[in-house]
């Protein structure tokens, strides 16, 4: 790797992140492992996004249903496992987090390309009003539906568990969502770098010219957004297991509201754009919300002028205009 | 006679009360550069524009390489190898010259599902990609954002794309517009000997050039081919000089 | 008896249909004039349940509250765009989504402020209090019939504001060509300022009317959004027109598919089951509705042209 401003600041933002809270650790203040694992998991859900916003330009607002689904395969395998009822033809639920992981990116991915196989036949207003309401019918379902817990949500009565350690340990845990971040990121540096990834973000920018070389945007959009709703569900099935507890809340639209607004605040395309923007996020909110009820007032402040007057966020400020190959 | 790779038959394409295409019969032989002008409004774009796919025509055929294309997509009929070139250039402006030609050599390759590996270490895809930027001239500005090219370079950068595709047919629209009078002389002489590669349907307002490369020239008007023939035929038809020619006969 | 029940349902959904009109209408022809989505659209719905619910408080007159809904909505709108959404319009839709969503958050966190967290409530007026009786023996509420009718005069003035007045021609001229109606000597910015707050003036009525049938608070402009926004993609962005068929159709497939559904299921399972799963799936009815329609006509039934 080429050491870049950028990637010196990604190096520094990384390693912030993870001395957090092995300095709570020592100073006693499990709170902040805590928050630093929220920045993580919200990173890793934006990172997600970061895959169809940043790359294929594909504005989805309504990731919040594959973050809550990835929150909902958490609760309801742990539900099942810990009642001991069978779950679907006979399967049982299950207490290991890798489990749970792989019917969440599984779930979440196959419902992104249900979804996405409809939204993408259009573009624009169109593809955000559309990926919207498709996540607000996600979120009625489970309001509606009160096999696991209807709108009052569903409890996780312990933490999973993760072969060989106490995820229980707050530090633990953090390591273990911190790696999974740090995986996403890779991969998400892996496929913009690719054959894949060139014809994703050629359709970004411009979608004609792809198709004039002979190669479909809608296949290559369609699986670019799969793989971004699994890995967003992928973080919603660990958000789940860092509060013990889903509900629809994860499923609203505040939250895919919010997803994007972590890309931006962070930095748009970039690699460490939606770890810049969850970090930026949680602080915001731990800060403003220690001083005032209405922090989300300010937030909102905050967001309107990046928009209008910052439009590379943080690490546009930091790094300078982001690069392509 | 040899069978020609581009054979377009009986075309018709409305727009409510208007017919942009009016029964067009065209086409294009091997190692021929065949001109269509026409007057502004005369249904050029039209006609284009079914040619390679992003509109569908009301009746007629196309035929392409041997095959009957009139029903297929955009993709699909460059993948069978016709290549074009845009009125106003289309490129990806982020990426730099040499990844938009590998965006067209992967996809010539058929490789665009592969996730792992980073195509600024796949030799296969630069070496390929710069050989086209290469016989374009544009190896000393390979490495720049496309979107910082110049007018006659984007052109350039489109025409190295299609070559990429191992087009068996050019379908350029209107390449010399913007072009300084040196541009429009080299890229001339650059279209002179691309025809070996594959033939060319040109499109092109600049009737110097058209003269120059064309070995035969159709001419468009009111969405119909009012003449088709040599450079010497259309000069001397009666009805193209009152239609469309003029003071440049 | 089964009859009447199914002709009062018929009849909500209509009522729906038509506050959803109302919101349409303002989205689509922001959209349509200025090519802008408005995220905030239903904070402006929210300001004018607020404005008629405190003036109807001060005064005693749920009508003088109901001018002041259209005025504060309208002045609300006029100066957002002012303030914020005239420097969107040359900005991408991803700007839009974000500047808008947090016109969202300040809206929704300013009222809270001044207004507290509790709801407030608004009484229907004592013209419109009561109800008539209908077909089949059962009785509806006078206020929700006022809805409807006053929904259908307020479409019938927009279509005749826009068919023809000046103003309407001038929306017209935007909505086919942008920079014509520049040429034309039409002052853009006012024009757009003057769209805003029509908009704005037509979502702070539907709130003010709503309001008066549910409680009055934070947040309430956000379901109603989101239905107004499957409204216009069924309908076709930028289409009054399809506005109105989208919105009646979305009003009545959701009120009517959560009347029938579980009286439908009931016929092949349990009543408790039935009332279950037919809930969930009345809930996801209109969005698989949008979707079938999306399925065969993806730019909505009266696709704009320029759009």
């Amino acid at each position: 790797m080429i050491l870049t401003r950028e990637n010196l600041i990604n190096f520094i933002l990384a390693a912030m992140l993870l001395a957090v809270p092995f300095a709570a650790n020592a100073l006693g203040q499990p709170f902040y492992s805590t928050l630093a694992t929220r920045i993580a998991i919200l990173a890793l859900a934006a990172t997600g996004l970061n895959l169809a916003l940043g790359l294929g330009g594909l504005v989805s607002f309504g990731h919040a249903a594959f973050f809550g689904i990835g929150g909902y395969v958490a609760g309801i395998l742990a539900a099942h496992a810990f009642s001991g009822d069978p779950l679907l033809f006979g399967l049982s639920g299950s207490k290991q987090m890798w489990v749970i992981w792989i019917v969440a990116v599984i779930v979440s991915g196959l419902v992104g390309l249900a979804i996405g196989a409809i939204s993408l036949r259009t573009s624009g207003v169109y593809f955000i009003m559309i990926t919207l309401a498709f996540a607000q019918m996600v979120y009625y379902f489970a309001i509606s539906w009160p096999a696991y817990g209807g709108e009052d949500g569903l409890s996780i009565l312990v933490r999973n568990q993760f072969p060989g350690v106490n995820t229980m340990r707050p530090l633990t845990f953090f390591l273990i969502c911190y790696v999974v971040l740090l995986l996403a990121l890779s991969l998400f540096a892996l496929i913009r770098a690719s054959r894949f990834g060139t014809a994703l973000q050629a359709a970004r920018q411009n979608e004609v010219r792809v198709a004039t070389v002979g190669i479909q945007p809608y296949r290559i959009r369609l699986t670019g957004f799969a793989i971004s709703a699994a890995v967003t569900g992928l973080a919603g099935a660990l958000f789940a297991d860092l509060n013990r507890f889903v509900s629809p809340s994860m499923l609203s639209w505040h939250m895919s509201g919010e997803l994007i607004v972590l890309i931006i605040l962070g930095g748009t395309g970039r690699l460490f754009g939606p770890l810049a923007g969850a970090a930026l996020y949680v602080i915001f909110e731990f800060a403003l919300g220690g001083l005032t009820e209405r922090w989300q007032f300010f937030l909102g402040l905050i967001l309107l002028v990046v928009v209008l007057f910052a439009r590379g966020g943080l690490l546009g400020l930091l790094a300078g205009k982001a690069k392509h190959g | 006679m040899v069978e020609p790779v581009l054979q377009i038959s009986n075309l018709v394409k409305n727009f409510g009360a208007l017919r942009a295409t009016d029964g067009v019969t065209l086409d294009l032989r091997p190692g021929e550069i065949h001109a269509l002008i026409g007057p502004n409004g005369a249904g050029k774009s039209t006609l284009i524009h079914q040619i390679c796919g992003t509109l569908r025509q009301d009746s007629g055929s196309i035929r392409f390489a041997g095959q009957d294309i009139g029903s297929l997509g955009v993709a699909d009929r460059a993948r069978l190898g016709l290549g074009r070139t845009f009125q106003v250039s289309s490129i990806a402006p982020d990426f730099s010259g040499l990844r938009n030609v590998m965006l067209a050599v992967q996809a010539k390759q058929g490789s665009s599902f592969r996730f792992f590996k980073p195509v600024m270490r796949d030799m296969s895809l630069i070496n390929t990609a710069m050989a086209m930027l290469e016989r374009v001239g544009l190896t000393a500005r390979a490495r720049i954002p496309a979107a910082e090219l110049s007018h006659g370079e984007r052109r350039q950068l489109e025409i190295a794309m299609a070559l990429a595709l191992g087009s068996k047919a050019f379908l350029l629209d209107e390449p010399m517009a913007g072009m300084g009078p040196e541009g429009s002389k080299s890229l001339t002489r650059f279209l002179d000997t691309l025809r070996q590669e594959a033939p060319i349907l040109l499109v092109e307002h600049d009737m110097d050039a058209v003269f120059a490369l064309a070995d035969r020239i159709s001419v468009l008007v009111y969405g119909r081919i009012i003449a088709t023939g040599t450079v010497e035929e259309i000069r001397r038809d009666p009805t193209v000089r009152t239609a469309y020619l003029g003071d440049h006969a | 008896m089964t009859l009447a029940l199914a002709l009062e349902q018929l009849l909500n959904g209509l009522q729906l249909g038509v506050m959803l009109f109302l919101m349409a209408a303002g989205l689509t022809l922001i959209f349509g004039v200025m090519g802008l989505i408005n995220l905030a659209h239903g904070s402006l719905y929210m300001v004018g349940a607020f404005a008629c619910a405190t003036v109807a408080a001060w005064t005693g007159s749920f009508w003088i509250g109901l001018i002041a809904s259209l005025a504060a909505a309208a002045a609300a709108g006029a100066i957002v765009e002012l303030v914020v959404i005239r420097r969107l319009y040359d900005r991408d839709h991803l700007d839009q989504v974000l500047a808008t969503f947090a016109l969202i958050l300040m809206f929704s966190e300013g009222t809270r402020w001044l207004f507290g967290s509790f709801p407030l409530y608004l009484d229907i007026p004592p013209l419109l209090q009561g109800a008539v009786a209908l077909p089949g023996g059962t009785e509806y509420p006078v206020y929700r019939l006022a809805i409807i009718l006053a929904g259908a005069i307020v479409a019938f003035g927009l279509y005749l504001l826009i068919s023809r007045t000046r103003l309407g021609m001038r929306i017209r001229a935007g909505e086919s060509d942008r920079e014509m109606i520049g040429a034309l000597g039409v002052d853009i910015r006012t024009l757009y300022t003057v769209v805003f707050a029509l908009g704005a003036a037509l979502a702070g009525f539907a709130g003010a009317m709503v309001g008066a049938l549910q409680s009055v608070q934070v947040g309430m402009g956000e379901p109603v959004l989101i239905l107004a926004f499957v409204v216009i993609v069924i309908g076709g962005i930028g289409s009054i027109k399809g506005a109105l068929l989208g919105a009646l159709l979305v009003g009545v497939t959701d009120t009517m598919g959560r009347f029938l559904l579980p009286k439908i299921l009931a016929l092949f399972v349990a009543p408790a089951q039935a009332g279950m799963i037919g809930g969930a799936a009345a809930s996801m009815l209109i969005y698989i509705v949008m979707a079938v329609i999306l399925a065969v006509k993806p730019r909505g039934l009266f696709p704009a042209a320029h759009a």
